[in-house]
C-alpha cells in the first residue's frame, strides 16, 4: 500500500515537473520519507537523483515542443554551484525553522506578484 | 536611481543560477521554484519557454547537488530512486504535453498554487 501512495506521488511530481518546470522534489522527498521510510537527508539526496532523470526528461520533450532556451539553461546550471555551497554552508548555521518561515515568506510573496501578473494578462 | 537587480543578461542569469544553488543546498529542491518566476520577472519569459529552461537548468543542478550531498553524506539510495523514477517519468512526459494544451495564464496560476501548498507545507 505504501509503496502504492509512493507511486502515486511520483507520478504527480513528475505531472508538476511537466506542467510548471519544477524538479518534483517538493513531492518527492515527502513520498521517500513519509511511504518508503527513508529519513529527512537520504530523501532529500535520493530526491535529486531522480530529480535529475525528471528534469532530463522533461527538458528533451520541451525542447522538442520548442520551449526551451539551452544557452540560458546552461548557463543558470552551470553558474548554480557556488549557490549550492553558499545554501550547505547556510543550511548548517541557521536553525531550520528560520529557513523555512522564510522561504514559505518569500513563496507566498513570489505566489502572489504571479498571481496578480496573471490576472493582468489577456487569457 | 536604476533597479538594484543586476542590469547584464549575463549577471542576471549568473544570479539565477546561484539563487537557485542556494536554495537547492538549502531545501533539497532542484530550484525551479526560484528559476521559473525569475526567468519570467527578469527576462519576460513566457510561462512555457520558463518551465522549459528550467527543466534544462535542473538537469545541471540536481546532477551537482546530488553529487554533492552523495560525496559529503553518501546516502542517495541509488536503487529506489531509480524504481520511483519510473512513475514520475511518465507524470513528467504527461504534464508536459498537458502544458501545451492549456494557457500560459493556467501555468502561472498552477505555478501560484504550488508555491501557495509549498508555504504551507513549510510553515506548519
Amino acid at each position: 500500500m505504501n509503496e502504492l501512495l509512493a507511486i502515486l506521488v511520483a507520478v504527480a511530481g513528475g505531472l508538476a515537473g511537466g506542467l510548471v518546470g519544477v524538479g518534483g522534489g517538493v513531492l518527492f522527498v515527502p513520498a521517500l520519507t513519509i511511504f518508503l521510510g527513508l529519513n529527512q537527508v537520504d530523501a532529500e539526496s535520493t530526491s535529486l537523483l531522480m530529480i535529475v532523470i525528471v528534469a532530463l526528461v522533461g527538458a528533451m520533450r520541451q525542447s522538442g515542443y520548442g520551449n526551451v532556451n539551452v544557452r540560458a539553461g546552461l548557463v543558470i546550471g552551470a553558474l548554480s554551484p557556488l549557490g549550492v555551497l553558499i545554501g550547505v554552508v547556510v543550511a548548517n548555521t541557521v536553525s531550520q525553522r528560520t529557513l523555512e518561515l522564510a522561504f514559505a515568506a518569500l513563496a507566498l510573496f513570489v505566489s502572489f506578484q504571479l498571481v496578480r501578473r496573471a490576472l493582468r494578462l489577456p487569457a | 536611481m536604476d533597479s538594484e537587480l543586476p542590469s547584464r543578461p549575463l549577471l542576471k542569469l549568473a544570479a539565477i543560477g546561484t539563487l537557485a544553488g542556494v536554495f537547492s543546498g538549502l531545501f533539497g529542491v532542484g530550484g525551479g521554484t526560484v528559476i521559473v518566476p525569475l526567468l519570467i520577472f527578469w527576462f519576460g519569459y513566457g510561462e512555457r519557454l520558463a518551465t522549459g529552461t528550467s527543466l534544462a537548468a535542473i538537469v545541471l543542478i540536481g546532477l551537482l547537488g546530488a553529487l554533492l550531498q552523495g560525496g559529503i553524506y553518501g546516502n542517495v539510495h541509488v536503487g529506489t530512486g531509480l524504481l520511483l523514477s519510473i512513475p514520475a517519468i511518465g507524470g513528467v512526459v504527461l504534464g508536459t504535453a498537458i502544458q501545451q494544451r492549456i494557457s500560459q495564464r493556467a501555468v502561472s496560476l498552477l505555478f501560484a498554487a504550488l508555491l501557495l501548498g509549498i508555504a504551507i507545507e513549510l510553515i506548519l
